[in-house]
């Protein structure tokens, strides 16, 4: 049985940010150095450091330190497909209900007549 | 052969809305009203919906290239103000993948409501399918991409 509170959240969590993303997207073509993932990312290296951090937490990167050079890749058994359907459902539903919040919002005032 | 396999999961989704629960179950129940909110990807799709114990509800559609998402559901269990259940099956093209049982629960919580959502899983060996893959990869960056804009 796959928990989604305790495995598809920290994915869903480590890719719900545009940084992250385009870091996942980046190893997902070919591995990286720490400061090849942060050149083409207009930010400090320790703030890639932390994003890195949040990625291998979920599981989706691992990163292995040779001398002084941390290269970064994916982990590509961390994003299984069904979990990966399971957290698009999420985020679709997600997205739904912003929506319906949106549209509540935009209802005339209820009556005050309790039934 | 086709490898068989079948993984389970369970989304759960809280949230409370300013707004009475039968405003919220209206917005569940009424086609009109459901249309406002609960849209596809895809834009507008053949869809339908039959909303009592038994009815059906359908929504056929797909990105231009990609396979045709079938989603076909089945009211259960229905409780004005309250509760609805209902199971459904997700086809890609005539694959299969997943059979659920979703849950919605509206409990009043003041002047508004507190809504549970469950759904629980069983996703069915057509991810092994490569194309499905990366369907589903896509699928999921575009969703999360698409949850983070304002939306209007």
């Amino acid at each position: 049985m796959l928990n989604q509170s305790s495995s598809v959240d920290p994915l869903f969590h480590a890719l719900a940010d545009p940084t992250r993303r385009s870091m996942v997207e980046r190893l997902s073509r070919a591995p990286a150095s720490v400061s090849e993932l942060a050149g083409p990312l207009s930010m400090s290296l320790s703030a890639v450091v932390q994003h890195l951090a949040i990625l291998e937490a979920s599981g989706l990167v691992r990163s292995e330190k040779i001398g002084r050079v941390r290269t970064c890749s994916i982990e590509p058994t961390a994003l299984g497909l069904a979990e990966q359907w399971i957290a698009q459902r999420r985020a679709d539903w997600e997205r739904r209900f912003d929506r319906l919040d949106a549209y509540l919002a935009s209802l005339p005032p209820e009556s005050d007549t309790q039934e | 052969m086709t490898k068989r396999s079948v993984t389970h999961g369970t989304v759960t989704i809280e949230r409370r809305f300013d707004a009475s629960p039968k405003r919220v179950f209206a917005a569940f129940a009424d086609p009109k009203a459901k249309a406002r909110w609960f849209v596809s990807p895809w834009g507008p799709d053949q869809s339908g919906m039959d909303f009592c114990v038994g009815g059906k509800e359908f929504n056929y559609g797909g990105p231009p290239s990609g396979p045709v998402h079938r989603f076909d559901a089945l009211y259960q269990d229905i409780i004005p103000d309250q509760r609805i259940v209902y199971t459904y099956d997700m086809h890609l093209d005539d694959v299969r993948i997943s059979v659920s049982l979703t849950t919605i629960e509206l409990i009043p919580d003041g002047a508004g409501t507190r809504l549970k959502f469950t759904e629980q899983g069983a996703f069915l060996d057509a991810f092994d399918n490569p194309a499905v893959r990366e369907e589903g990869t896509k699928g999921l960056m575009d969703a999360l991409e698409a949850s983070l804009k304002p939306d209007q």
